[in-house]
């Protein structure tokens, strides 16, 4: 049946000694209103990266995302359309994203322009006046996109997994319904710019083309006079999150889908714990990457799925394993078959050791590959930072990730990854899959989405 | 071609130092060394694409694709997976109009193992008819998650080639019909590669960090002794202008909101790219940002459209495409919104700028922020790399990625004023997007 003929066999070539990871220059600093500030150098492109993450928690999530959103709409200096144009003319942009846990800021420019982004970003740090027309057309571009991301069944899915694992906590809702968009006034974003938008807590980051001690001392002289509402304010602290727990799988309808979203919720350590470089690659074997054996069995056995996934999300309040899989209609039942069986087979069953060594080497060449660029590097560096860590992490991780034995993987594995402990959601068509789905696990069916919880 | 950098943007070069060499077998390879880069990234690209599929094969060069990832000669199913993701790095293919790429990014000390397996699947892919069955699963899955069980799915760069193209190569959905995927057979798939995957059609790039001799000489044991074969002829893809304007509409059911797009043909990207770089430029003049022509009218101060976005090539790929081509902008319009009002609106702000023009400081800006992404996105060892393969294959002209920051602000007010002039209606294909409950 092969179509191969040439008989020639060629030998796989070895690789090379591995490069040890090797950290970038850089410096830090605590300005005088709290604002910790780290330059980092990656010389590879005339750009420089910016992050700046501000802590978020108990602020409703609606409020914080219109606040990003019209974070650039003007202040006494400048016009929305001002802001707009000389960030442009520094080659740069700056965007403000919203999540239960922070604001993040990101943007980037050409390096010799990077004075004039900090002076931009200073004056709406400082100076953001969220003006009521403004407010009212960003408040209406953003409640149309979170309609457009809720139509999506993914993302709904995803929607009805939060709030079943997560019930009241703050996480239980990352995409604000656009009715609780709709309500808030530029009243209340004036008031949360003034109280939570602040320095004391918050952590700015900048790498690429630069000298870090220049690039931290550019950054006092342009943000060392930011300072919060009657100083340093008290902490406000995420408050723990509860752990994904199993219960029956959570059927929702939706009529006519051709396709059922898959979604499951795992217990995870958290980045501290001894067990995260084990967990981290159990999953992968589970079904973290591409060779996974949930990936090849599902999509490269059966056909079921363009693409399973599986990813260890930490949060300020918790970590979890989220599965994520959209199969064909007709394969819902025998899909989650197999997802529940690859759980139990990696929780009850020791890994290969060639299966924990492959992970192993993907898990460390990841660090590399994920911080070579300037934006993979910020990026990195700013979530780090978020958690009160710094790039000296990776190295730590990487030799954890080194020690890890089969042992260790296969207790992480059982620890945290049987098919038992998994809280399940599966969005389609309740009048096509629910007898199969029924058959392989208890099941509770809703006949319509939820509406979206306001807080 | 000479030009000359506008005086307001000082403009960043960059110095990627390249060579160029084909093997004896016809195998064009560009490399790239960046010594002291912890990584490699490693591209190889064929000069086929939806473009290329015949009649009765829709979505084949997209099938085929899975296709080459499924085992080779010396390399069992999951095996290419597992040695890319088991050295550390990461592995993709994507299929385009006209070309199809495959690449990986790994640590510098994988670099031979991965021209091992990009040889190996260039000299005899394993294409067996359980693979074929079992991709095309997967790519039916990949159609449902991306296409049908989406709002907007295909819009507008699946949806709009029909409206404006009439001949099969240009105007087919390249995703593919469920009947033409599962009418796929075996020999299908060798005749492809036969006539497509030449390595007289093929380029190689590496870039990051390695020791160019070295490097060269793992490229002549690896690939030197795949079999010649030549290029195929270049399929003629040429179709004169609209002498009308076109306007389709269709409803989506999962779409919450209606939406719009709209599409006006540009010079051929390659044999003329000094008339074709204006309405690079121009399309980001309308519509980059909050300070660009069309956001601020239609988005903050007429609330006309929620979301603005333009570009050239119906992929967002300027300098990755052949002609015919288009420059594209695509509208979200709020719940009720007009397609046709907006419509009307983009039109009186192109002829304001064919008019009256637009300043060097105005156009100075934009091209600043174009310099800018463009170099970002090669920061990436494997975004320049594709890159530069490409510009191989479609112009052998790697080099020009050093180049494409001067010439981008190079475009005088002149030329984006002239440029505008020829967005006019009746030049123009759009398509509409109505919301199931609209209907």
């Amino acid at each position: 049946m092969s179509a191969v003929t040439s008989g020639l066999v060629r030998p796989l070539p070895e690789l090379g000694p591995a490069a040890p990871l090797v950290l970038p220059p850089q410096a830090e600093t605590v300005l005088p209103g709290g604002l910790t500030v780290v330059a980092i150098a990656r010389r590879t492109a005339p750009l420089v990266e910016l992050r700046l993450w501000v802590p978020m928690a108990a602020v409703d999530i609606a409020e914080g995302a219109l606040l990003a959103q019209t974070l650039l709409s003007g202040t006494d200096a400048r016009s929305a359309t001002g802001i707009a144009v000389e960030l442009q003319a520094a080659g740069g942009a700056l965007d403000g994203g919203a999540s239960p846990d922070r604001w993040l800021i990101s943007g980037n420019c050409l390096a010799s322009s990077l004075d004039r982004l900090l002076e931009i970003l200073a004056d709406v740090l400082d100076g953001a006046l969220h003006p009521d027309y403004e407010v009212s057309v960003e408040r209406e571009r953003l409640a149309h996109r979170m309609r457009v991301v809720l139509s999506q069944p993914p993302n709904l899915a995803r929607a009805e997994l939060l709030r079943r694992v997560y019930g009241d906590h703050p996480y239980a809702v990352d995409t604000p319904a656009p009715e609780r968009v709709d309500a808030v006034t530029a009243e209340d974003v004036r008031a949360l710019h003034g109280q939570r938008m602040r320095p004391d807590g918050a952590t700015l980051v900048l790498v690429g083309d630069l000298d870090p001690e220049e690039a931290v001392g550019l950054v006092s002289r342009r943000l060392g006079h930011w300072a919060g509402p009657g100083g340093p304010g008290e902490k406000i602290l995420m408050p723990p999150a509860p752990r994904p727990a199993p219960g029956p799988l959570l059927l929702v309808d939706r009529p006519g889908a051709v396709q059922s979203s898959i979604r499951l919720a795992l217990p995870a350590s958290g980045r501290g714990h001894r067990d995260t470089a084990p967990l981290q690659l159990a999953n992968l074997i589970f079904g973290g990457y591409f060779c996974s054996r949930w990936t090849e069995n599902i999509r490269e056995d059966k056909g079921y799925s363009y693409g399973p996934s599986s990813v260890i999300d930490h949060s300020l309040g918790g970590s979890a394993v989220m599965l994520s899989v959209n199969v064909a209609t007709e394969v819902t039942a025998p899909a989650l078959v197999e997802t529940l069986y690859e759980l139990g087979r990696i929780a009850a069953l020791p890994p290969t050791s060639e299966e924990v060594e492959q992970a192993r080497r993907y898990a460390i060449g990841s660090l590399s590959l994920s911080t070579a660029t300037q934006a993979g590097l910020a990026g990195y560096a700013a979530t780090l930072a978020g958690f009160g860590l710094r790039l000296d992490y990776l190295t730590a991780h990487a030799e954890r990730l080194a020690a890890a034995t089969v042992e260790d993987v296969h207790r992480a594995a059982m620890t945290y990854l049987g098919p038992g402990r998994a809280a399940a959601v599966v969005l389609g068509d309740v009048e096509r899959v629910e007898r199969g789905v029924g058959a392989v696990t208890a099941t509770e069916v809703r006949r319509s989405p939820s509406e979206p919880r306001t807080t | 071609m000479t030009r000359v950098p506008s005086p307001e943007v000082v403009v960043p070069r960059t110095g990627y130092r390249i060579e160029r060499f084909t093997l004896g077998n016809g195998l064009r390879v560009v490399l790239a060394p960046e010594p002291g880069s912890p990584v490699v990234g490693v591209a190889v690209v064929y000069g086929v694409g939806i473009r290329s599929e015949p009649e009765g094969r829709t979505g084949f060069a997209h099938l085929f694709e899975h296709l080459m990832f499924q085992g080779s000669a010396n390399l069992e199913k999951f095996e290419h997976f597992r040695h890319v993701q088991g050295a550390g790095g990461t592995f993709n293919g994507s299929t385009h109009l006209d070309y199809t790429e495959y690449f990986q990014t790994v640590p510098a000390n994988a670099l031979e193992r991965v021209l091992f397996l990009e040889a190996d699947r260039m000299r005899e892919p394993r294409l067996t008819p359980e693979n074929l069955l079992n991709q095309i699963d997967v790519v039916k899955e990949e159609i449902r998650v991306n296409i049908l069980n989406r709002p907007y799915g295909g819009f507008p760069w699946l949806r709009l080639p029909p409206v404006m193209f009439d001949t099969f190569p240009n105007a087919h959905d390249g995703y593919g019909s469920f009947a033409d995927l599962e009418a796929a057979v075996i020999g299908d798939a060798e005749e492809f590669f036969d006539r497509h995957y030449a390595c007289g059609n093929a380029v190689l790039s590496v870039t990051g960090g390695f020791a160019p001799e070295e490097a060269r000489r793992m490229v002549e044991r690896h690939f030197g002794d795949v079999p010649a074969r030549p290029a195929p002829p270049r399929p003629d893809l040429s179709e004169p202008d609209l002498a009308e304007t076109r306007r389709h509409s269709y409803v989506d059911e999962a779409a919450p909101t209606p939406a719009v797009a709209a599409a006006w043909r540009v010079p051929d990207p390659v044999a003329d790219l000094a008339g074709y770089l204006p309405y690079v430029v121009l399309a980001e003049v309308l519509t980059d940002g909050v300070s660009s022509r069309l956001v601020e009218r239609l988005v903050l101060k007429e609330r006309l459209a929620t979301g603005i976005s333009g570009h050239t090539g119906f992929m967002g790929d300027a300098f990755d495409v052949l002609d015919p081509t288009a420059l594209v902008l695509q509208l979200n319009l709020p719940s009720g919104g007009s397609a046709e009002r907006a419509l009307e609106v983009v039109d009186e702000e192109v002829e304001r700028l064919a008019a009256d023009g637009l300043t060097q400081e105005e156009l100075a800006r934009v091209q600043a922020r174009m310099v800018a992404l463009l170099l970002r996105d090669g920061d990436a060892v494997i975004g320049r790399g594709v890159r530069m393969a490409v510009l191989e294959l479609q112009r052998g002209a790697p080099g020009l990625l050093n180049e494409l920051p001067a010439l981008l602000t190079s475009v005088t007010p002149g030329e984006i004023r002239a440029a505008a002039s020829r967005l006019r209606p009746g030049r123009r294909a759009s398509l509409e997007v109505v919301p199931g409950r609209d209907r």
